[in-house]
């Protein structure tokens, strides 16, 4: 290998350079940057976020007045099927994923991720997924038998077409993505923190990412194989779930369930993550009990694993096994209930800013707290047998779900806008965003809950106008157009002030960690010299010296090899400039590759199917053989803003 | 102004309560000792829950306005607490104690609920089976077959045993009892009681594909006495249709019954044995057609022979007349005065008394 008078390797020549373009289409195509990528998440994401809304939307419409047929019910069942599988795997997953690409490493003090190319391969396989699922639009009809799938309504008997088809395999590639990605962020969590970064002075967002992590890691396996039995059954008529041949319809409850539950806290914790960033900067205090709030999180994490069979309270498990999951169930209470209390302790003696996204985060917790407590009456198995399927179970998920998960993720977008973009988002605009979606929100799903006491269950296209429903229906579609205005009120406070916002500097809010020590947007390399760190919050303590460290520790005594090391990568970067790995094609080869192989596992194609796993293969093998290259940049010739 | 307040929240409340107290499938009002239980813990968790929802607000609210930051605050730095052990050990025990408070009764009625054994008790067996998109209903003690219509005596246990033909259904009447699945390949029971009489609402609660909405049922209770009067009457139903009738408009429906092919998914008890559809053994003596969806009217049997698909979309009826059949009026005339001649003599009162009431709640 070439080294030229600095040290550095020069790229290798022929078939295997790797791409340099620093601007255009290319250099979107191959980036590894993680905060590049995690801004292709949010775009990626808010897009199907959108068009998740829209089908809500379409949904609303319908059920606005009884006895309509705007849209007939094989539709109706292809937009909520559809609206479920894209809010959960192709919205609010991959927004949380953003912001972990994005942040994650800015916050540990590193200056990419542990993989990057396998970064850039999980996002590219996760659009990929996304694209394909959606692409049954056009391709014979959207999968409808509802985001659960359950058997046998998911066998060839029933479901002929090949919409279960996209469903299944559109998973599976997004189940790749997504165990792809936790794998490297656990590893970058883990191994990538900054000097004297312990595990208890991480912060709070990235806590929860990490217990995210795992929760994918040991989730999605289930869902695996789920799935691939469906393909089976579908594919090659095995009977894993066909009855007629004895089968077991509720094995595929158990599954499903088993990765189902934990994939709530994969929704929520990162939310919860972002909440307990905001709340200690907006109200000048540090996160009250930080010890018990990442407990808490870790428990309900692991209690995730301990309640699915709360999803089949009425599928006649028996007695014993509803006591028990009950009991499991009620247990996470206590957690959640833990963390609300240590938000409000936050709050407590604080000097509160109600920025916009402080509102979200104060929204979160009054709206999570209605979903949480709904959350425990459904706990209440026998009582549950009332509410289950109903509309009730509707409320309860959305308030767990969007004033849950998306006002968090608000929270967040508002609170780290002008860290991405070097620009603020304008306050006014975004008060009356957070108005209009809080608002809307509560008209649109508040009375869900009358509707499912009295009766109405859930996944029916349309209602008769003597049950009692018309005045709620029609409040809540309107309530949901109000949500949907707010949201466009979002779009545009963004837009704008893309455009037009004024600069922000490195820390606008005042804030706490590591990523307000840089300058917004960050440069190429994150950190022009790698942080130690002191203190949980460490940028706080560093603009405040005389609140002194919070612990009883120094330079000395934390991690004495690790500050060698950090030094040693200080002064070489200084020499010799930021090592930074270079682009590649193969990640988006690969999930090429998924892609093809997908639609030709869909509609069974022998040749489509060996093309697509001729390019895996390929694209792996020049992967593995492309070689170091990559770039140093050097932090003294200015500033270098990778977009 | 809080008094004022806390009459607005409870005028609400006793006006929501009030309105849904009203409604035909109603959880709130029960009338059998399964919704009841279920009820009795809904309510107390339900208040549990305005209890910590106003705590948990209302301090939200306090420390938002207490501790707002004011302009003096810009330079000074809040107390910096990390946290205190005392309140993080009670808050974390609160919720517990709460939680046991709301468990106990829990497990008490689950165990309660799935109860299968009951002494010096008659108990009445019915075969509930589920299909895309209707419910048979077999009494095997009594050899009764029906469908969507089950007929229950007041203050009696009634066993049902739930199955399913296709895909995954749920049993559901709000104001007997909460939910049971019915399973393929999966033995599931409930036990149900109304203590009233009445003609309560059921439906499908578990999403079963395209008529999922439309998949709804009734359960009639009746005092025991007319419960019997029922059943012993249904056998002469189901000898009802091998009598001559003198009425040659029944005749020929009973020919183009066979004709037009409805004899092969449909049984009539001692004329034809379908099984793909409901048994229409009973159907002059329902209350509804179409898995409870219309009043079973004389137009409304019609419309349904004239176009299912229009009245309950994507379920297995054909269509069994083009447009510009010169004949459907006629045959559909004739199959209607057929199915409606399938009661028994001394229940057409019963029937008509039915139709009044269901006219006032009808679907459509």
């Amino acid at each position: 290998m070439a080294i030229d008078s600095r040290g550095v390797a020069a790229p290798r020549q022929g078939l295997l350079t790797r791409p340099s373009a620093k601007r255009g289409l290319i250099s979107w195509l191959t980036t590894v940057d993680h905060k590049r990528i995690g801004i292709l998440y949010f775009l990626a994401g808010f897009i199907f976020f959108v068009a998740g809304g829209v089908e809500a939307l379409l949904m609303r419409i319908q059920l606005a007045r009884p006895e309509q047929e705007i849209i007939n019910p094989d539709l109706y069942n292809q937009l909520f099927t559809m609206h479920g599988t894209t809010m959960v795997f192709l919205a609010i997953m991959p927004l949380s994923a953003a912001f972990f690409n994005f942040l994650v490493p800015l916050m540990i003090g590193s200056r990419d991720v542990a993989f990057p190319r396998l970064n850039a391969f999980s996002f590219w396989t996760f659009l990929a997924g996304g694209i394909l699922l959606n692409s049954s639009w056009f391709l014979g009809g959207a999968p409808d038998a509802g985001w659960f799938g359950y058997a046998p309504m998911t066998g060839v008997q029933y479901s002929p077409g090949t919409g279960i088809d996209f469903w299944a395999v559109g998973l599976q590639i997004l189940g790749v993505a997504s165990l792809v990605s936790a794998l490297n962020f656990l590893v970058t969590i883990v191994n990538m923190r900054a000097p004297g970064m312990s595990l208890m002075r991480m912060p709070l967002f990235v806590w929860m990412a990490l217990v995210v992590q795992f929760l994918i890691i040991l989730a999605f396996p289930a869902l695996t194989i789920a799935l691939f039995q469906l393909f089976m059954d579908r594919t090659f008529l095995t009977h894993f779930f066909n009855p007629v041949a004895g089968g077991m319809p509720i094995m595929w409850q158990h599954l499903f369930w088993i990765f189902g539950h934990p994939e709530v806290y994969i929704l929520i914790l990162p939310a919860m993550g972002i909440i307990s960033e905001v709340l200690p900067t907006f109200s000048r205090k540090p996160l009250f009990g930080y010890p018990v709030v990442v407990l808490s999180g870790i428990f309900i994490g692991f209690m995730g694993f301990a309640v699915w069979s709360h999803h089949m309270f009425t599928t006649g498990v028996g007695a014993a096994a509803n006591t028990a999951f009950a009991l499991t169930t009620m247990t996470i209470a206590i957690p959640t209930g833990v963390k609300i209390f240590n938000w409000l302790g936050t709050l407590w003696n604080g000097h509160i800013r109600l920025t916009t996204p402080m509102l979200f985060a104060l929204g979160f917790i009054a709206m999570f707290t209605i979903g949480g407590i709904s959350g425990v009456m459904h706990s209440v198995a026998p009582a549950d047998a009332q509410q289950q399927d109903t509309y009730f179970v509707v409320a309860h998920l959305h308030y767990v779900l969007i004033g849950g998960s998306l006002f968090g993720l608000f929270s967040g977008f508002y609170y780290w806008f002008p860290k991405v973009t070097g620009k603020m988002l304008r306050e006014s605009t975004g008060k009356w965003a957070f108005w209009l979606m809080f608002s809307g929100f509560n008209i649109a799903f508040f009375p869900m809950h009358l509707l499912g006491l009295t009766g109405m269950p859930r996944r029916i296209y349309t209602y008769g106008e003597s049950l009692g429903w018309n005045l709620w229906n029609m409040m809540s579609t309107v309530g949901a157009f109000i949500l949907a205005f707010g949201i466009l009120v979002f779009f545009y406070n963004v837009v704008r002030d893309l455009r037009s916002g004024i600069r922000a500097g490195n820390d606008p809010w005042d804030a706490r960690t590591l990523e307000w020590s840089i300058p917004s947007p960050p440069p190429a390399y994150n950190f022009a010299e790698i942080p130690y760190v002191e203190d949980r919050d460490p940028v706080w303590y560093k603009k405040h010296p005389e609140l002194g460290h919070i612990e009883e520790t120094d330079r000395g005594r934390t991690g004495d090899s690790e500050v060698r090391m950090a030094e040693q990568v200080n002064s070489y970067s200084q020499s010799h400039g930021i090592h930074l790995p270079g682009q590649s094609w193969y990640p988006f080869g690969v999930s090429i590759g998924l892609f093809v192989g997908g639609y030709a596992a869909i509609y069974h194609s022998l040749p489509m199917g060996l093309f697509g796993l001729l390019v895996v293969i390929g694209s792996i093998y020049a992967w593995a053989f492309e070689g170091v290259g990559g770039e140093h940049l050097d932090p003294s010739q200015g500033a270098h803003h990778a977009y | 102004m809080s008094i004022l307040r806390r009459c607005c929240f409870g005028g609400v409340l006793v006006a929501l309560g009030q309105w849904a107290l009203a409604q035909p499938q109603s959880t709130f009002d029960t009338v059998g000792p399964v919704a009841e239980m279920q009820l009795d813990l809904f309510m107390l968790t339900f208040w549990l829950a305005i209890g910590v929802f106003v705590l948990v607000a209302g301090a939200l609210g306090y420390a938002v306005w207490r501790f707002r930051a004011r302009s003096q605050d810009a330079r000074a730095l809040p107390p910096q607490t990390h946290g205190n052990t005392i309140l993080e050990v009670s808050w974390t025990i609160a919720p517990a104690i709460l939680l046991i408070v709301i468990g106990i009764p829990t497990v008490r009625t689950i165990w309660q609920l799935e109860q299968r054994h009951f002494r010096d008790e008659e108990v009445i067996e019915v075969n509930a089976t589920g299909h895309q998109w209707w419910w048979a209903f077999e009494y095997p003690d009594l050899g009764i077959v029906t469908a969507n219509e089950l007929h229950i005596p007041t203050g009696t246990r009634i066993h049902l045993n739930l199955r399913s033909e296709d895909v995954i259904h749920s049993f559901w009447v709000p104001r007997i009892a909460g939910k049971k699945d019915l399973i393929p390949n999966q033995d599931n029971s409930l036990w149900i009681k109304s203590n009233e009489v009445g003609n309560f609402y059921g439906q499908c609660a578990e999403f079963c594909q395209t008529a999922h909405a439309h998949m709804r049922f009734r359960v009639i209770a009746r005092p025991p006495e007319e419960f019997d009067a029922w059943a012993e009457r249904f056998g002469e139903v189901s000898s009802a249709p091998q009598q001559v009738s003198s009425n040659p408009l029944v005749s020929q429906g009973k020919e183009l019954f066979k004709q037009k092919g409805c004899a092969g998914c449909h049984t009539v008890e001692g004329y034809s044995e379908g099984k793909v559809g409901p048994s229409l053994t009973d159907l002059g003596d329902r209350t509804t057609i179409g898995a409870g969806i219309l009043p079973n009217t004389e137009e409304n049997l019609a419309a349904w022979l004239r176009n299912p698909q229009a009245l309950k979309p994507g379920n297995y009826m054909p269509t069994l007349w083009r447009e510009d059949d010169p004949h459907a009026n006629e045959e559909i005339e004739a199959l209607v005065a057929y199915l409606h001649s399938l009661h028994s003599n001394g229940r057409m009162a019963l029937q008509d008394e039915l139709h009044d009431m269901h006219e006032e709640t009808a679907w459509r």
